[in-house]
């Protein structure tokens, strides 16, 4: 109440200010009059008698102030004047303000893009009610994946979850009538929407109780996004029937607008029920324990009361159950539970996003120690002005509150630029897709925390260099600025702007290092081997059973568009991959080998876990691949061949010491089939380009076909006329087959997505570092000569040599430089071990980083000491003394 | 001039407080009336008066209305409100038991202790 009260007051004084103004005047001027009668009644003349008053009565103008002040109306209005003065000394010097609000907007903007990154992916990353509680179950090392069977046991017998729900991927031919076109979904258990706890936005959902064993809920629930995008918002569509890969669904509901699905990343078109998934795989999964491919991931949430620590206690008893009851198809692995929709790459993005958080971090500091040092420069400029106050009267408080509006002023301006730079840098982000075609997003709408933040650290920035000058104004003698002149001695001790600088450079440092070891990271990623050549390779994505090839077609349909590709000139090898060749969509799958003596195929004798790759014939050609030993696949070795496969070389030697001892040899699948090794290739990258070397073995893809396969065509053409030339082609053989042609480089990108993040997040992080740095001793440097010029001048009409004079001028900054790179560098060094975590090869104990890093360094300082240097060397020593 | 005593601090308000309570009086009359109670003992520059009566006025211990003085001049007159008088009380009896206090401290002689 008595705050409201005062607040009142206070806005009621605001208004009547000039009222009150004028009474003050009037009241102090009825004084001097009334003092001026008793002493023009003592026998002093009138003019004179006013003169004694008014000297006697002390400074009007301060004691208007303090009234005013004591009156209480003027912490708003004083506030109002200082921002008014801030105004015009920052109009007075354009330059400052400028270079002041541009770092702080970079700076600013910088942190609200990471953090609006930050919020959206790792604070919240599913729009679901309640996601606190909400875990994914991971098995086995940073992987949700599990079998369907293993996923039903999971949910029945563990007393930990409210429900526990699951989900897969599900890629489609949708057919609405018209056009169809691939779609990519979820297949998902019928209490998926029940456990997220969310509510249909059109419609209804579909749940347990229309499960009723395989193939037996054909309903569609579509995302809001898709459902906008291709029904134009039509209410009308509920009950429709539209096909996936040419089985019926009816339309029975469409999802709300703000729940994009539970992996980060993939934004799906509908949902279905998982017990259809046969329709649209081809392949029954329901039944298969021993497969990882059923579910991508389960999650639920906990019951209240329960820890994560029992919940998983409760899974592993539930994973011995399994061990014990299906020794054949289940290990135990450990459990964990991540956040949901963050499993796989939860940890890696976390430790990435947390790093680049402190970056961005790190990068405000290094503004405003950069600001701090520029508020402090001023500030002893303004030293006579300042002096000129006190003398008059003002109180010290009162100049550090007009100091503080301005940095205030410039760091709220610069606080806006920034937010709004990185407002539109994130929504451009949010509607981008970085791979056409491919359902991927990064969702990162700008939200009222992100506004909050950047407030935040504007305001904290602002006080932070805000206060840099404060000693410096509270130590300030007037009488002695006022006498000698503002021209005054430069500290030969260390002060608080040396410290400040130190600090910067060593930021920057830190910044330069890290963006340097991710770029050679990247370089060597892009020049490293990836056991195949993509250089003139076109990858031709079809689903034949989209197209409704079933069976026995599959495999013939696919041998007749491997020779139409070979029909096309300039087309010199075309090979085949079931489902996508390595590194394209971290598409690859692992399988259980075993040694040829192993007779007992439980999971614990498996000898090694190599991806599995099915091909065609010519196919290691085609991709560029080279073979080391043996022989490649014919065309004969089919379903009535015995089964042969090519391992890559780490298989061979894993399994048989060497490239030479593996041809001949077998080894023995999970399903007990007898595999005999006739060829050997040379490693490669199969999942991501980070891995470690991984085994891998290559089987005939027309003994196991599979109707979702890339052929691989290498030519020496003009990969836009290829396109053309097979798009023709296809369209010959079947003109209702959807397909997808690209260069398998521009697959790469999704590979290649991480270290390209990476790179051009930390390059643009160091890009600032870099310019911060040179502006701090630009700045300093160019304050210290233009303070010392007098100082020069005198040296050089006493006869130093130019190299003196530099070295008077400028030692100062470059000794810094010196200890804040050696420094930065050494930190850096240490920081980028978060690095490793995504960057290929990030390795900073790399001669060309350390190279590069103080090379970049010493040009900087070079760069930003030139025009000081000149300055200092142009001196005339005769103008100078003359003008002084 | 010179055997003015400086005003300790806080005690210019209850000065202005005990002339006021005399009698409504304009900002330069309740400095006479300072200099006349106290027998010009006191040093008070004369601007120094304003911003305590502000203050005393913004507290609700005096109000001020506009009216014409003995010279025939426009004059802002303060008098005492019933807080203001109540604070003149409590605060001449603190002030004078510090005043006995410190009196009998500094007059106190060796033997009385």
């Amino acid at each position: 109440m008595k705050l409201l009260d005062s607040l009142r007051f206070r806005i009621a004084t605001l208004f009547h200010r000039s009222k009150m103004n004028a009474e003050m005047e009037e009241e102090l001027r009825s004084h001097i009059q009334h003092r001026a009668d008793d002493l023009e009644r003592s026998g002093l003349g009138r003019a004179e008698a006013e003169r004694r008053a008014s000297i006697e009565f002390g400074g009007v103008a301060r004691y208007k102030e303090e009234s005013r002040e004591a009156a209480g109306g003027t912490f708003v209005e004083s506030f109002l004047l200082d921002l008014r003065f801030a105004f015009r000394m920052l109009r007075k010097s354009p330059g400052f303000t400028i270079v002041a609000v541009a770092t702080l907007a970079m700076a600013i903007g910088a942190n609200a893009v990471v953090f609006g990154v930050l919020n959206a992916l790792i604070l919240r990353p599913l729009n679901v009610p309640q996601a606190d509680s909400l875990y994914g179950t991971e098995y086995g090392v940073d992987t949700g994946f599990q079998s369907y069977p293993n996923y039903v046991d999971l949910r029945d017998r563990n007393r930990s979850f409210d429900g526990l729900a699951a989900f897969t991927f599900a890629f489609v031919g949708l057919d609405t009538g018209e056009n169809p076109s691939s779609a990519t979904g979820y297949a998902t258990s019928g209490n998926y929407f029940d456990v997220l706890r969310i509510q249909p936005y059109l419609g209804r959902f579909f749940h347990n109780s229309d499960e009723h064993g395989p193939n037996s809920a054909p309903y569609l629930v579509l995302s809001y996004a898709y459902w906008h995008s291709h029904f134009q918002d039509d209410a009308g569509i509920l009950g429709r029937v539209v096909r996936l890969d040419k089985h019926p669904f009816t339309i029975i509901g469409v999802a709300p607008p703000e729940f994009r699905g539970t992996v980060l990343f993939v934004s799906p078109d509908f949902f279905m029920p998982i017990v259809n998934q046969e329709q649209v795989n081809g392949e029954n999964l329901l039944d298969m324990r021993g497969t990882t491919h059923g579910i991508f991931e389960t999650f639920g949430h906990l019951k209240p009361g329960v820890t994560p620590a029992q919940a998983i206690a409760d899974l592993e008893a539930v994973g011995a159950y399994l061990e014990k009851t299906y020794p054949k198809e289940f290990a135990q692995k450990r459990f964990s539970l991540p956040r949901a929709g963050l499993s796989s790459f939860g940890r890696a993005m976390r430790a990435f996003i947390a790093g680049l958080m402190l970056l961005a971090g790190l990068i405000l500091l290094a503004a405003c120690a950069n600001l701090g040092s520029l508020f402090a420069a001023r500030a002893a400029d303004r030293s006579r002005e300042v002096a000129l106050r006190l003398a008059l009267g003002a109180s010290r408080i009162r100049i550090l509150r007009q100091l503080l509006t301005e940095a205030i002023l410039i760091s709220l301006v610069g606080g806006t630029v920034g937010l709004v730079g990185s407002i539109v840098l994130l929504q451009r982000m949010s509607m981008w897709q970085p791979f056409p075609g491919a359902p991927i997003h990064v969702p990162v709408s700008p939200d009222a925390r992100i506004y909050a933040v950047a407030f935040a650290l504007a305001l904290a920035s602002g006080f932070l260099f805000g206060i840099v000058p404060v000693r410096q104004v509270l130590h300030t003698d007037p009488y002695q600025i006022v006498k000698s002149g503002s021209s005054g001695r430069v500290g030969r001790r260390i002060t608080v702007r040396d410290g400040l600088l130190a600090v910067q450079i060593t930021i920057c440092a830190v910044l330069v290092t890290s963006s340097m070891v991710a770029l050679r990271g990247l370089a060597r990623s892009l020049n490293g081997s990836y056991g195949f050549q993509t250089r003139n390779t076109m990858l031709i994505n079809t689903n034949l059973a989209m197209a409704g090839y079933t069976g026995d077609e599959v495999p013939s349909m696919q041998k007749r568009m491997i020779d139409a590709m070979e029909t096309i000139p300039g087309v010199e090898r075309v090979g085949l991959v079931n489902e996508y060749p390595p590194l394209v969509y971290a598409a690859g799958s692992r399988v259980n080998a075993f040694k040829d003596e192993t007779t007992d195929l439980r999971p614990s004798n498996v000898a090694a876990m190599p991806y599995r790759y099915d091909v065609s014939p010519e196919y290691f050609q085609a991709a560029g691949t080279a073979q080391l030993a043996g022989r490649d696949f014919t065309w004969h070795d089919d379903k009535n061949a015995p089964v042969i496969s090519v391992v890559n070389r780490a298989f061979a030697s894993n399994l048989f010491g060497s490239v030479t001892n593996a041809i001949g040899r077998y080894f023995t699948l999970q399903d007990g089939t007898r595999v005999q090794i006739v060829g050997v290739v040379e490693d490669g990258k199969y999942l991501s380009i980070t891995e470690d070397q991984q085994p891998a073995i290559f089987l005939p893809s027309v003994q196991s076909p599979l109707s979702q396969s890339c052929i691989v065509v290498r030519s020496n053409r003009d990969p836009q006329q290829l396109a053309a030339a097979i798009r023709g082609k296809l369209r010959e053989l079947d003109s209702g087959l959807p397909f997808d042609v690209r260069t398998w480089n521009n697959l790469l990108v999704v590979a290649l997505f991480p270290s390209r993040v990476a790179t051009v997040s930390l390059g643009v992080l160091g890009a600032m570092g870099a310019m911060l740095s040179v502006t701090g001793i630009f700045g300093m440097a160019a304050y210290s000569v233009s303070k010392r010029l007098k100082e020069l001048g005198i040296r050089m009409a006493l006869g130093a040599q130019r190299k003196e004079v530099l070295k008077a001028a400028l030692g100062r900054p470059f000794k810094l430089l010196a200890f804040g790179s050696a420094a930065g560098l050494l930190l850096g060094i240490l920081a980028t071990r978060v690095l490793a975590f995504i960057v290929y090869q990030a390795t900073p104990r790399d001669p060309l980083v350390l190279a590069g890093v103080v090379l970049a360094m010493s040009l900087l300082g070079l760069l930003a000491t030139w025009i000081p240097a000149q300055r200092a060397l142009s001196i005339d020593p005769l103008i100078l003394l003359r003008e002084e | 001039m010179t055997d003015q005593a400086q005003l300790l601090p806080g005690t210019l308000d209850l000065l202005i407080l005990r002339a006021v309570s005399l009698g409504p009086l304009h900002g330069y009359g309740i400095l006479l009336r300072i200099g006349q109670i106290s027998g010009n003992a006191l040093l008070i520059e004369q601007g120094a008066l304003y911003p305590g009566l502000f203050r005393l006025v913004r507290q609700g211990l005096l109000k001020a209305s506009w009216g014409t003085s003995e010279n025939n001049r426009r004059a802002k007159f303060y008098e005492l409100t019933a807080a203001g008088r109540k604070r003149l009380r409590e605060e001449t009896a603190s002030w004078n038991r510090l005043a006995t206090a410190i009196g009998s401290a500094l007059a106190a002689q060796p033997e009385e202790i």
